[in-house]
């Protein structure tokens, strides 16, 4: 667990570094969910007060952009790409493979705090359907024994 | 003598274990005592053979795919180093025929060259359009583009070169350049092959913009979703301003122009150009009303070039050739190639680089084999989640932006998503509500609301109730969609929703 003082440390360091690129709100909030994992509410304010903006005005946009996560997530990051491509080719009985082999849903994190779920629209990877990702490594063709496969081995390795 | 072999370092390529032949190779050579040199090329952009693998032989590269963990002993056993048999064999990469039969101009390099090589870069006719740029006056690079006839291939169509003529011509102390690369539609990934196979095609492209109109700044808008890409461009652009590519004094010409990638952050109407804007100043990504055009006044309030990837990925070739060299590809109004992306239930999925003309048909089949599943493919979606479904009938239509426009459907950014007969195509429309209700930006009150009652709607007609009300119902509530929305989220949702309906009424519980 990260501490208190540390975790602040980490949001003043971020923020210093970037606050006087012109349009800085994202890169800020990108630069503390790369270095913690997710967006502190308490960091709110002194994002704020460095850009000179309000507090509401900062949660507006954490808010609005479905990446930033204001709560820590789990060990693993699984994206379930849900696009069009990838349901031609049998995402939806991937989908619900997932779900079940990980007891979660969507924006959900497994009460072990091992695994959160996110459903994905569109990982690019189209011509390989059906696609997901675990921490940013994308796989293509996925079929359910293979994903169970890939989180078999990621348990091992916890 | 040291062997060449290709591994592709495309993220598809790398989701099909293309990293992990590359290790093995390397592992196998070792222990045979070969010496072999790896280089992580760009992917050729034939998925169903990756991973794919390459030799470099005296008489040209040959391919090996696709490749499994298990085959790699045996490539070596049947020398695949002198190009020997194997099943997996394809012969002379350039001979196969879904590379041969391509014009591949915006795309020329990808697949041959390192992705981050500077020195590979100009070694296959990199840069020659900023150096011929370089030599001319702001007024005639844009007069180029104009003459190319390139319209943008982000899915809008408009003409690139007035665009950038009237940012040209607005006098501003700072103006911009930004690159649209939040490529959020799903089935398309031509952006995304641009920029981690080819990075520096894209900043060539940006640089020359940034001449024509006299901007000095320039992002890339790049989505999250897409790290690879990321790393690409970051490493490239550290190259291309250590070798004064980029920076205040490009190639000794005293014109500066600075580039920085920025992330998105999930939101697919940031590809919308003026949400994009909004995001970039570091805002809730809410479309904004237009006028005024971001021509005259966009980013931060200046003028502002917003154009896709593969609009500015086209222009190096552009003023290296000539407009006319790239305008006597095409038909009608339509100039030039369309890198294509086949995707979903298709045997051969990839990307397929044609002058416009060609038919829907051709592509399906000629390139793309047919359907995956070996079933009859029941419609296709051409151009993104709000591109309209087209059903066989109407595969003999050309890829032109007219022709398309004329059925009521969209080229968009070249993505075709093929269905087998097994797809309901209610449910497609569901899915499509359901998206716009997902990333509606809340502005416009039928995207936000009407999305999320359209949904609803769907879900009772496929339930068989009150269809005699609920399907004008439907029908009027995609009116207001199209007619009450700023933008092509809400204004567009309409086009898979209404496609399926009236082409797949069987679908929606109607008798055709």
């Amino acid at each position: 667990m990260t501490q208190p003082s540390t975790i602040q440390t980490t949001v003043q360091d971020v923020i210093s570094a970037l606050k006087d690129k012109p349009g800085a709100l994202l890169p800020i909030l990108h630069g503390i969910q790369d270095a913690l994992g997710y967006i502190p509410s308490d960091s709110v304010p002194s994002i704020a007060q460095a850009l000179n903006l309000s507090r509401a005005e900062v949660h507006g946009v954490m808010s609005f952009y479905h990446y930033f996560r204001s709560t820590p997530p789990g060990q693993h990051i699984v994206q379930v790409c849900r696009a069009e491509s990838c349901q031609a080719m049998g995402s939806e009985a991937l989908e619900q493979h997932v779900k079940t082999r990980l007891g979660i849903d969507y924006h959900e994190t497994s009460a072990d705090g091992k695994f959160t779920l996110e459903p994905v629209y569109c990982l690019g990877n189209c011509a390989c359907s059906p696609a997901i990702t675990i921490n940013n490594d994308v796989y293509g063709r996925v079929t359910s024994a293979e994903f169970t496969n890939l989180i078999d081995g990621l348990e091992k390795s916890l | 003598m040291s062997f060449i072999v290709y591994v592709p370092s495309d993220s598809g390529a790398i989701s099909l274990g293309a990293n992990n032949i590359a290790d093995q190779l390397v592992t196998e050579a070792i222990q045979r005592n070969i010496d072999v040199t790896i280089i992580r090329n760009g992917s050729r952009g034939m998925y169903w053979l990756e991973p794919m693998v390459e030799v470099a032989t005296p008489t040209g590269r040959v391919a090996y795919g696709p490749v499994k963990s298990s085959d790699v002993s045996s490539l070596f056993e049947a020398d695949f180093l002198n190009a020997g048999d194997h099943s997996l064999a394809l012969g002379v990469t350039e001979e196969i025929p879904y590379l041969k039969n391509q014009q591949r101009l915006t795309f020329a390099r990808v697949g041959i060259t390192n992705p981050i090589s500077l020195d590979d870069y100009l070694a296959h006719e990199g840069y020659q359009g900023l150096k011929n740029a370089l030599t001319m006056n702001p007024a005639d690079i844009v007069a180029a583009v104009t003459d190319s006839g390139l319209r943008g291939r982000g899915g809008a169509a408009f003409p690139t070169g007035i665009k950038w003529n009237t940012v040209l011509n607005t006098p501003a102390e700072q103006k911009y350049i930004i690159c649209n690369a939040d490529e959020g539609d799903s089935g398309t990934f031509s952006d995304r092959m641009i920029m981690e196979n080819d990075p520096f095609v894209l900043i060539e492209g940006m640089t020359i913009a940034g001449l024509a109109v006299g901007a000095t700044q320039g992002y890339i808008y790049l989505r999250v979703e897409y790290p690879h890409a990321h790393r690409a461009l970051n490493t490239a652009l550290q190259l291309a301003n250590q070798h004064n590519y980029l920076g205040d004094n490009i190639l000794g010409s005293g014109q500066q122009f600075q580039l920085e990638v920025r992330l998105g952050a999930g939101a697919y109407v940031c590809g919308e150009e003026t949400s994009l804007m909004e995001s970039l100043e570091g805002k809730r990504g809410l479309v904004r009303f237009k006028p005024p055009l971001p021509a005259i006044s966009g980013l931060f309030g200046k003028p502002t070039v917003v154009n896709n990837v593969i609009s500015l990925a086209s222009v190096p070739i552009i003023l290296d050739k000539g407009g006319e060299f790239y305008r006597d590809y095409g038909m009608g109004r339509s100039r030039g190639t369309l890198p294509l992306q086949l995707a979903g239930n298709l045997k051969h999925t990839g990307l397929v680089e044609v002058a416009f003309g060609l038919s829907l048909r051709e592509l399906l089949y000629d390139f793309g084999g047919g359907s995956a599943t070996g079933k009859p493919i029941k419609a296709v979606q051409v151009g993104g989640p709000l591109g309209a479904f087209l059903p066989e009938e109407q595969f003999d239509t050309p890829l032109d932006y007219e022709a398309f426009a004329a059925l009521w459907a969209v080229l968009g950014h070249g993505g075709v998503v093929a269905f087998d007969e097994t797809t309901n195509m209610a449910t497609m429309a569901k899915y499509s509500m359901e998206f716009c209700a997902i990333e509606s930006c809340g502005k416009c009150t039928p995207c936000r609301i009407g999305s999320t009652r359209g949904h609803e709607l769907i879900d009772s007609i496929m339930q068989g109730q009150d269809l005699d009300k609920n399907i004008p119902l439907l029908r009027s509530l995609c009116d207001t969609l199209l007619n009450g929305s700023l933008c092509a989220l809400g204004g567009m949702t309409p086009y898979p929703v209404l496609s399926a309906l009236n082409h797949f009424p069987e679908d929606f519980g109607v008798k055709p």
